[in-house]
């Protein structure tokens, strides 16, 4: 039986699909997830795609980070579920508070959207075990509010601790402290990123095939590869 | 009906970029002398009935919970004069 890799869909969800379309070009099942559902049905890891939940109101993923499939969805990630926010997904985790800093609206206040290089620096996660440290993608950007921050104090840790996930190498695309592009809890099982690895798994719509790694990696750990 | 304003401000370590817009379209528009601008949020709050300190520290809840992000805001709440 293939590995099931659920896909949250919120109100105001853009990437749930292509989400599904890479987890099912890494070779696992996807299971669509409703965010009015507080059941995630028995699946192997969870997605949180990009979009606008809840249309950014309040703040980007505050409003999200209270529907019903977030209550067993935090206590599974707490036990160790693996679980992937891609830009509006990791807006909810770190309102969530599954993951350090909070995300804010880009310091040179335009929307960003370019085939970004990203350097990954940590391969102790469930979603990049499959790179090499040190290894450069490219993969599509695309936010308003993408910039990183935190305070010092955790930011030095998150470096100590090697959970810094992947870097902005060359131009900082949104202000990111640290050019910081994805970061990870220290389990290694919860990780967010703001660049979308989702649309570069196929050379007919990406830049590349780079970010199907993420899905393979989760795959690989699952199966127990 | 009583009302209970809840402001939210960025924490002043975090980048403001809304409010640098704005600070820099002020001088053009003849309005001179302001050094900085900061954007923040209020939320007016229509309590029914008394507002009770027991009801004050549960809208404190309410503002540390969903009306502000307390990594990078802080927040005030004051009971709005009838």
């Amino acid at each position: 039986m293939p590995s099931r890799i659920g896909v949250v869909t919120f109100p105001g969800s853009l990437d749930d699909a292509d989400a599904r379309r890479a987890v099912g070009l890494a070779g696992a099942e996807p299971v669509a997830l409703w965010h009015a559902d507080a059941d995630l049905h028995g699946v192997d890891a969870v997605v949180l795609p990009g979009g606008f939940s809840y249309g950014d109101y309040l703040r980007c993923g505050a409003i999200a980070r209270f529907a019903p499939v977030m209550t067993p969805l935090v206590a599974a990630a707490k036990d160790g579920l693996p679980v992937l926010g891609i830009c509006n997904g990791f807006q909810v985790l770190c309102e969530s508070h599954l993951l350090p800093g909070a995300l804010v609206r880009n310091d040179h206040r335009k929307f960003a959207c370019v085939d970004q290089t990203l350097v990954i620096e940590s391969t102790d996660t469930a979603w990049t075990s499959g790179y090499t440290t040190g290894q450069q993608i490219v993969v599509p950007l695309k936010n308003g509010e993408g910039g990183f921050v935190a305070d010092d104090r955790t930011l030095d840790a998150l470096e100590a601790e090697g959970r810094v996930v992947a870097r902005y190498v060359g131009d900082n695309p949104n202000g990111s402290y640290r050019g910081i592009a994805g970061v990870a809890n220290a389990a290694g099982n919860v990780v967010g990123l703001m660049p979308h690895p989702e649309h570069a798994v196929e050379l007919l719509t990406g830049p590349t095939t780079d970010g199907l790694t993420f899905f393979t990696s989760v795959l690989n750990g699952l199966v127990g590869v | 009906m009583a009302r209970v304003v809840v402001d939210v401000m960025l924490k002043p370590e975090i980048l403001d970029p809304q409010g640098k817009a704005v600070a820099a379209a002020l001088p053009r528009l003849g309005f001179d002398g302001i050094a900085a601008v900061r954007q923040g949020k209020r939320f007016e709050l229509d309590v029914e009935g008394e507002v009770t300190e027991e009801r004050l520290a549960q809208i404190r809840g309410a503002a540390e919970t969903l009306l502000s992000n307390p990594v990078i805001e802080d927040f005030t709440v004051r009971v709005e004069p009838a």
